[in-house]
């Protein structure tokens, strides 16, 4: 059995490499019981997301220009 | 004689929305300054290398379409001019090296979890909402910086290498001469920093007005 502890890990490294179908499996079973695990990894696809957007420059305010006086 | 020049300005006057526009360039190398400052972590160091970028990305201006592909352009231009600054730094030893502290950190960690090794309840990670809401919203992205300001230089360098400068995890062993499991742990740590971070000082209060 996975820890959320140890899924934090699985999740966190499958940003960075293919997860064998070992961990795979184990994973998407704790993931369809654990809603705290469930919100972790939609962060860390938040967290990939965001990082991408702020290195090309577009971290702006989509209505970023100044109010008139 | 009056003048009438504020009804007809000169075609040559940059004007707002333009790439030579003042205020927007401006704005332009302070964001640049910032996200070099965020991983040179050294000030006449990134001052330089967004010099060095603006200067190579605006002599070939007249090429783009717009601010928004300006920017992404010289952002691409400074991401370069980064690795360069990091990889002359590795050579000259100039960078304190990565010291394995896994067990430390990994304590630190674990108070989030109970003895089983699950969330605590009050440590339960919270559904985050409408990404692209949160994204779109200006504050959002000051307190981004501010949570990646807080982490630790070694835990920042070998983040940025990998989320802002495209390295894969090979790659940032090879630059940084650490192995595949201490990278991932490296990883899992800025990550774990950031959303604590992020769900502490953005995501648990309520309105974000733009």
């Amino acid at each position: 059995m996975l820890t959320c502890h140890h899924v934090t890990h699985l999740l966190s490294e499958a940003q960075d490499r293919p997860l064998s179908w070992r961990e795979r499996i184990p994973l998407t079973i704790h993931l369809l019981m654990c809603p705290g695990c469930n919100n972790f990894r939609q962060q860390m696809t938040f967290l990939r997301q965001a990082t991408r957007q702020y290195a090309q420059g577009q971290a702006d305010c989509t209505d970023s220009k100044p109010p008139p006086d | 004689m009056i003048s009438t020049a504020q009804t007809a300005p000169r075609a040559e006057a940059p004007t707002a929305g333009t790439l030579w526009d003042p205020a927007f360039l401006a704005q332009l190398r302070r964001d640049m300054v910032r996200f070099a400052q965020l991983q040179l972590r050294d000030p006449a160091g990134a001052e330089d290398a967004v010099q060095e970028a603006l200067a190579a990305a605006l002599s070939g201006q007249g090429r783009f379409s717009g601010q928004a592909a300006l920017k992404t352009w010289v952002f691409a231009i400074l991401k370069n001019k980064i690795v360069d600054t990091l990889r002359l730094r590795q050579r000259m030893a100039t960078i304190t090296p990565l010291v394995a502290d896994d067990k430390d950190e990994e304590d630190d960690f674990a108070v989030l979890f109970n003895t089983r090794g699950h969330w605590r309840a009050e440590d339960r990670p919270h559904a985050w909402g409408d990404p692209e809401t949160t994204l779109a919203q200006q504050q959002f992205w000051a307190v981004f910086e501010a949570c990646l300001t807080r982490l630790p230089d070694s835990v920042a360098r070998v983040f940025m290498m990998r989320e802002f400068l495209d390295f894969d995890t090979p790659g940032i062993c090879q630059e940084l001469a650490i192995t595949t499991s201490h990278c991932h742990v490296i990883l899992h740590r800025a990550r774990m920093r950031l959303r604590l971070c992020l769900e502490q000082r953005w995501f648990t209060t309520e309105a974000h007005p733009c």
